[in-house]
């Protein structure tokens, strides 16, 4: 096991260079001046060389990639040149409320795609199962953003239960769990819900469907097993896909929305890296996408160890 | 009977009395809650960013600058008014030297008071690289709007002198951009302009109180405002940054703010219907088409831009707009002080396509030219729909326009390369809107002959010995009246020798909650937030 793990480590290295290099240079292809965030529009190209000048934005960018890993590797992301402010405080600031935000929407959406895939699983070719399936497809077709709007005009300006932006009443920093705060939080969390539920339900019955066709359960109902039981021995061995799926699925929740976080004007790195990107904010940009890309690979890593947990196949 | 009329009479008085008073008196008035197009809260330390909106709810609320503008008429153009200083005049004999005469017992919201010394240090915190108060973040915002500026000193305690570079009369339009922060508080807060950004002080009439990045800004009225005409009405004003439009209108239907920056046109009908105000005015701005003057460049024939001014029927483009819009007459919108007497534009295809055959182009053989435009970008309205709509109306005279449609950045970066860069591909026109609130950034910075790429904005390398002599004569003007005639003679300038195909001017739309009272809408880009009450 230590062997397995040290092994999927290892493999980390490599991945998060090659990532950190391709969100580094990504950035560069986009049009535009890297200092637009700072300068008044009316600037002249006179006054843009002297700043870049100041900013070292002036130098190759090789030798800029290579400062910018070397304080990358002393946990330093810079300084967002639009703000002012520490790129780590920033993103600490905005990775919590996407936090909350992907742990509420995986809670509605694994809870109701395991429930609809077990359904759709065991009531395969019914009516039921059509009914799960088409739920399913929906959700992981429908635009989050459409579905977004829609909720808003239902729920906020419709019937006015719901607000439509924002993280509280007095901004997301005096969050506390109560109705006044957590009712901020319904109409973005079930927007985001709807494609892991989708995604979960399809996965979920799928494998269902598949090991209760196999042999093993026959047997297992010969030799006199219950209902429970035999359902027991089904989740243990639909637990490692579903297990890595569910894993992805949180990865990109995890990773916030920029389409739904802008919609409802939610304070995650979603909301961050959307104004980082029209803001042309390259330190933020840049610090974001490797945050989140290196989150992504931690993540896989753990589904990996807690698949091999599961799994003892799969160690081997 | 009579006594009862009596009575009713006599206690209406008492009640109109006592809402006079409340009003007069500046007594607290609710809460305001704005979303603004900006994504982030613009910077608080004093020279805030985003542009005209960053001035607009982080400049002229917190703090004043030494020359504000007027901003209390929706009908009269808004020009510039004394702010922390009361008066200003130039040397008679060099024209370098300005005094400006500060105005007494002002404080900052700290209680520290304003100076000459104020002056100066906020000066140096722009400009003087080497002091201790400089700041790099305030300074790219800032140092930019103020060229003229040479040199600066205290003469005593209420009075300052600027001295410019050469004489420039634009020097007051300039100082108008740079809010005066609190050396004290500064000093007080360990000399830290982090610590100052949270908490920051101004003379302006809102204190602000708390903010959180990216979320949320409150403000309070400063009841010591020196300024009493002006302290606000209102309990609290709070900004909201909500870049994504359709969130904006949301968020005002369903009530969570009471206004709201620039709806889409296409909720404007809605919102009406839902009895929310849309308040619009004129404000300075244009949307035009930059011409290249470049050698070979068809747009060095008059004939042909007068016959591209001729052949827009902008008032179609206005339908098109849903009415938010004003069709253009001249560079400047129509009742600008600036406007003069010009030869206006107006929709006359016959003419346009009579001039495109006299210049050797028919519908049959017709004049190619490749636009630049942007897909979107700050001010530029729907650029799309609104291009498309001006290429079909050259090419009924004779034109065949070609579009190359770039990012907003990549056209920013085009437009201040000038037309000759290959950035701008061999384009003879750029689209464009203008921020055209001063003189300098009117008129001047388009076509003053050394302000070329990299020096200035000139796109278009237009260059003509009387304009510049023209701009030369309203730089060094120094009496207001004078200043004014000759600027008008520059924008006739613009419009008879149809410089820029002009098009249309933004008319800065907002939407409010029927709450929401007392906002009078300047023609400016800058705002005054003191009258407004909800209710």
């Amino acid at each position: 096991m230590l062997l397995y793990l040290l092994r999927r480590v290892l493999y980390v290295i490599p991945i998060a260079l090659a990532v950190s290099a391709v969100c580094f240079s990504l950035v560069f292809l986009a049009p535009g001046d890297p200092l637009s965030a700072v300068i008044p529009p009316d600037a002249t190209a006179e006054l843009i060389t002297k700043l870049k000048a100041d900013y070292g934005f002036d130098q190759p960018v090789p030798v800029q990639f290579g400062r910018w890993i070397g304080r990358a590797l002393h946990g330093d992301l810079g300084t967002s040149i639009a703000t002012g402010r520490p790129v780590n405080a920033e993103i600490a600031r905005a990775i919590v409320n996407t936090f909350m935000l992907a742990m509420c929407a995986c809670g509605i959406g694994f809870f109701f795609g395991l429930l609809f895939g077990i359904v759709a699983g065991y009531f395969h070719g019914r009516w039921l199962d059509k009914l799960m399936t088409s739920i399913a497809v929906t959700g992981v077709s429908v635009p989050h953003y459409w579905l977004g709007m829609v909720l808003v005009i239902v729920f906020s300006v419709l019937l006015d239960w719901l607000p439509a932006m924002g993280a509280g009443e007095s901004g997301s920093e005096a969050w506390i769990w109560d109705w006044d705060h957590i009712k901020y939080l319904v109409l973005p969390a079930v927007t985001l819900s709807f494609i892991p539920m989708g995604i979960v339900t399809r996965t979920v019955r799928a494998i269902v469907a598949e090991i209760l066709n196999q042999e093993f359960v026959q047997a297992l109902y010969a030799k006199g097993l219950t209902a429970t039981g035999v359902f027991r021995h089904v989740v243990k061995n639909a637990a490692p896909t579903t297990l890595a799926v569910m894993g992805i699925q949180l990865g990109y929740l995890l990773g916030g929305s920029i389409l739904v976080e802008t919609v409802f004007a939610w304070p995650g790195t979603g909301f961050l890296l959307n104004t980082a990107i029209f803001q042309r904010d390259l330190p933020l940009l840049q610090g974001t996408i490797l945050f989140l890309a290196l989150f992504f690979v931690l993540l896989n890593l753990i589904v990996d160890v807690a698949q091999g947990l599961f799994d003892p196949r799969i160690k081997r | 009977m009579y006594k009862g009329r009596f009575t009713r009479l006599i206690t209406g008085l008492i009640a109109g009395s006592a809402l006079a008073l409340t009003a007069g008196t500046g007594q607290a008035q609710g809460v305001l809650r704005i979303g603004m197009t900006a994504s982030d809260i613009p910077l608080t330390t004093g020279q805030p960013d985003n542009g005209g909106e960053g001035q607009r709810f982080l400049g002229y609320t917190v703090y004043d600058a030494l020359i504000n503008w007027d901003l209390s008429s929706s009908t009269k153009p808004s020009g510039l008014a004394p702010g922390l200083a009361t008066a200003w005049k130039v040397d008679d004999k060099e024209h370098k030297h300005w005094t400006f005469t500060l105005r007494k017992g002002v404080k900052f919201h700290d209680g520290s008071e304003f100076t000459a010394e104020a002056v100066v240090w906020n000066l140096d915190k722009l400009l003087k690289k080497d002091a201790p108060q400089f700041d790099s973040k305030q300074a790219a915002q800032g140092s930019s709007r103020i060229p003229a500026v040479a040199t600066y000193k205290v003469i005593d305690p209420y009075t300052v002198e600027i001295s410019t570079k050469e004489p420039d009369a634009f020097l007051p339009f300039q100082m108008a951009w740079i809010p005066m922060s609190s050396p004290a508080q500064w000093e007080k807060l360990g000399k830290s302009w982090e610590a100052f950004a949270k908490t920051p002080s101004g003379t302006g009439p809102w204190k602000l109180i708390s903010w959180t990045p990216r979320e949320r800004a409150e403000m309070v009225p400063n009841k010591e405002y020196w300024d009493k005409a002006r302290v606000p009405k209102l309990d609290k004003l709070v900004l909201i940054p909500l870049p994504e439009a359709n969130t904006r209108v949301a968020a005002l239907r369903s009530g969570q703010v009471d206004w709201i920056e620039a709806p889409p046109p296409d909720a404007v009908a809605s919102l009406k219907a839902a009895k929310f105000q849309i308040v619009t005015n004129a404000y300075p701005h244009n949307w035009v088409w930059h011409l290249s003057r470049v050698e070979g460049s068809p747009f060095n024939d008059i004939r042909v831009r007068r016959a591209a001014n001729l052949a827009v029927d902008r008032n179609g483009l206005n339908q098109l707009l849903g009415g938010l819009s004003i069709p253009a007459t001249g560079f400047v919108p129509p009742g600008s002080a600036w406007f003069g007497k010009p030869t206006e534009h107006k929709f006359d295809l016959a003419s346009a396509r009579k001039l495109m055959a006299e210049a050797g182009y028919t519908k049959a053989k017709p004049l190619t030219i490749k636009v630049l435009i942007p897909s979107s970008g700050s001010g530029m309205m729907q650029p799309l729909p609104m291009n498309e709509f001006v290429q079909q109306n050259l090419n009924e005279a004779g034109f065949k326009v070609e579009f190359e449609v770039l990012e907003w950045n990549a056209l920013i970066s085009a437009w201040r390369a000038g037309a000759k860069d290959p950035l701008s591909r061999g384009a003879v026109a750029l689209n464009y809107s203008y921020f055209i609130q001063d003189p300098f950034t009117a008129f001047t910075r388009h076509v003053q002959s050394d302000l070329t790429s990299p020096k200035g904005t000139n796109w278009g390398y237009y260059k003509e010995p009387a304009m510049d002599a023209l701009l030369l004569k309203a730089k060094t003007t120094f009496e207001s009246d004078a200043q004014l005639k000759v600027l008008q003679e520059i924008h006739e300038k613009f419009v008879n020798d149809a410089l820029f195909l002009d098009i249309t001017h933004d008319v800065n739309p907002r939407a409010m909650s029927p709450k929401v009272h007392g906002f009078v809408q300047a023609k400016n880009w800058f705002q005054d937030f003191s009258p407004i009450f909800v209710k």
